[in-house]
């Protein structure tokens, strides 16, 4: 009883703790960018008092990416989370299993055929974008199930297979990408990279159900990644549908990764690194694991957004490049110091 | 992280079949030799094999076509199959020592540091020489390779597979986003894109003399270690309750890794898919003994580079096409029905 009292009060504790960095992260975010704007202002503004300069800055600019920030870290981490659960493989992510990379190549023709567009995205083809780059992942998704299925999709099938269909996109993805023009090369390397590109009322509301309802669901799921960690045997004697689980739980991490990359880019090594983070603060039990995962991407990406806005203002860095560059570090930091 | 495998796949496991393993050492040479003379002969001149042998063995200089085999078509050809040789050997020896079926050379940081010099190099060495880029590019592979092995070897806990993995992974983000931010900020992303996607073509003799001696010390490394990868490949408890000093074995692997891939690397670009298919391919054929894999790697992956080179220049002649995507649509089909099978292991 007591055991089990300490490892429920800590994980409480360690998310708690993350929540209130993310608020903090998100009024320095508010105050922070290339049109400073005084804490007061901000609050101000917030409660409908301050200047309309101040509000279009905070309302149709910054508010809408600093959400869209957190909805995709989130969405990203618990996409990483599920997949390395059900792969039993920490190398696991987003990536790896082709679902960048589709969503990738589908956003690269687009802009390949789509040539002679103005540059600055298009209202057209920021509508247009996402769509292509959600149907890209999930024929991705849908391509590695296909071929993964054989009675039942094992753990190390699925990673293989979602490798090798990784790889065709990729080939795809470098054939069209060196026939480009240097300015659209550009602006696909650019959203390649991870860059919250889409950021407007619309796109929070496109992306705001997914994420509210997916991620609940995910971590109402989260005992059958436990059981299924035990290895397909056990989980069956247990009494789990293993493969109907494992179904849905893949479903899951491809609709949650799709729709943050189709909004976001390619953001890498987020979904990798935040399980591993959550990981190591409170412990493998995918009921605290998950959500301590989804908070640690929220923050990282927000941060990271805040930072790419802002380091080189008024030019702006790709997200996914301000990840790698915090995240990496911190997470090398952590591999030397926790056993 | 450890595969939890029922008993029968387990014996499975254990399996090595030395008789097919010697088929293909010796039939993947006799093809191998086929596929270098028809690279040699086909292409936008097509020449015939007599004369491909003639070029090749009694130069005479006044012939163009002879000037086209000696100058173009002979380095192509060789850098083709050493490339493609040291990714699959490094690749099987990666995935033997991390018992990862994802791991692939790349992961150790060698592509990661090759690139981030490499961006380096363009955005302010501008007009650096052919010899310039690839020794910078080795010092980057070497760099990276470093910064992994480090980290995992200070790593609480001691250089696991796991952290190994890992640290290469985080080596490899970190090391991306900044050769990326530079190559965006000088607007060189394009001009690198070439560099790594250009495969073997306009090779020069320099680039193959330079891998020579690498040849000969990493292949016969990777031979003298193979009883010990495979000894490693059954985990790292087993390995030490066997007598064997692991550290030892993972550092000279790693030296291995960096010599073959960081050469590769330096000459062709990025090939990712040849060094993470080849092994899995070539374990399906032969089984578990890393005294048959590499070998049979080394002779599988210069096959797979060779065709996937001539492919480059045939499909869209006279265009190149990118060999890496060549080698991915060759290898894709092979290792998706590879991971429907059964019969793996590591």
């Amino acid at each position: 009883m007591e055991a089990v009292k300490k490892t429920i009060k800590k994980p409480m504790f360690v998310m708690g703790f993350l929540a209130a960095i993310i608020v903090l992260s998100f009024f320095i975010s508010l105050n922070t960018g290339y049109i400073r704007i005084s804490p007061l202002d901000v609050i101000k503004t917030l409660v409908g008092a301050g200047t309309e300069k101040d509000q279009l800055v905070l309302f149709d600019f910054r508010l809408p990416r600093m959400i869209i920030a957190l909805l995709i870290g989130a969405g990203l981490a618990i996409s990483g989370a599920i997949l390395q659960g059900v792969s039993q493989n920490g190398l696991a992510d987003p990536g790896i299993l082709g679902i960048n990379a589709g969503s990738g190549l589908a956003v690269v023709l687009f802009i390949f055929f789509y040539q002679g567009s103005t540059y600055g995205l298009g209202s057209f083809s920021i509508f247009v974008m996402p769509i292509a780059a959600l149907a890209g992942g999930a024929l991705a998704a849908f391509l590695i199930y296909i071929f993964a299925w054989k009675n039942g999709v094992t753990p190390i099938r699925l990673i293989l297979v979602g490798i090798g269909i990784n790889a065709a996109f990729g080939a795809a993805l470098i054939i069209f990408q060196l026939k480009m023009n240097p300015k659209d090369f550009m602006k696909a390397t650019i959203w390649l990279s991870g860059s919250i590109w889409g950021a407007n009322w619309e796109f929070v509301l496109a992306v705001l159900p997914w994420i509210c309802i997916l991620i609940p669901f995910t971590i109402y799921k989260a005992r059958y990644l436990n059981v299924l960690n035990l290895g397909d045997q056990i989980a069956t004697q247990l009494g789990a549908a293993v493969e109907r689980e494992r179904r849905t739980l893949l479903l899951l991490a491809v609709a949650l990764a799709g729709a943050s990359v189709a909004v976001g880019g390619g953001i890498a090594f987020l979904g990798l690194v935040a399980p591993h983070l959550a990981r190591k603060v409170v412990g493998p039990k995918h009921q605290v694991l998950l959500p301590t995962s989804a908070l640690m991407g929220a923050l990282l990406l927000l941060v990271s957004d805040t930072i790419g806005r802002n380091i080189l203002a008024p030019s702006e860095i790709p997200v996914g490049l301000v990840v790698s560059a915090l995240g990496a570090p911190y997470f090398i930091y952590l591999l030397i110091k926790v056993n | 992280m450890d595969q939890q495998t029922s008993f029968q796949e387990d014996t499975k496991k254990f399996k090595s079949r030395p008789v097919v393993a010697t088929f293909i050492l010796f039939v993947g040479f006799l093809v191998l030799v086929l596929g270098i003379a028809g690279s040699i002969s086909f292409g936008a001149a097509d020449i015939g094999l007599k004369t491909v042998w003639a070029g090749v063995f009694e130069f005479n200089p006044d012939l163009t076509t002879h000037q086209i085999i000696q100058e173009l078509r002979l380095p192509r050809v060789i850098a083709a199959a050493l490339v493609g040789a040291f990714l699959a050997v490094s690749g099987a020896i990666m995935q033997g020592m991390t018992r990862n079926p994802l791991a692939s050379p790349d992961i150790m940081g060698v592509t990661a540091g090759s690139a981030f010099m490499i961006a380096i190099a363009f955005a302010f060495f501008p007009g650096t020489s052919y010899l310039g880029l690839l020794m910078w590019s080795f010092a980057g592979a070497g760099m990276g390779v470093c910064l992994v092995f480090a980290i995992g070897s200070f790593s609480k806990g001691g250089l696991t597979p796991v952290k190994m993995a890992l640290a290469g992974a985080a080596v490899t983000a970190l090391l991306d986003s900044i050769s990326t931010a530079i190559a965006i900020h000088f607007r060189v992303a394009q001009d690198i894109s070439f560099w790594y996607a250009g495969g073997v073509a306009g090779t020069k003799w320099i680039s193959v003399q330079l891998m020579i001696p690498v040849a000969v010390i990493g292949l016969c490394l990777a031979f003298i270690l193979a009883r010990s990868i495979t000894v490693l490949s059954l985990g790292d408890d087993v390995a030490k309750g066997l007598g064997q000093s692991t550290i030892v074995v993972k550092v000279i692997g790693t030296i291995v890794i960096l010599l073959l891939t960081g050469a590769a690397v330096s000459v062709a670009g990025t090939i990712g898919f040849l060094g993470l298919v080849i092994p899995h391919i070539t374990r399906f054929l032969v089984g578990v003994d890393y005294r048959w894999i590499i070998p049979c790697s080394a002779i599988l992956g210069a096959l797979l580079l060779v065709l996937a080179d001539l492919g480059a220049r045939m499909i869209n002649p006279p265009f190149e096409t990118p060999v890496g995507a060549i080698t991915a649509m060759i290898g894709v089909p092979f290792f998706l029905y590879l991971a429907r099978q059964e019969r793996r292991g590591l």
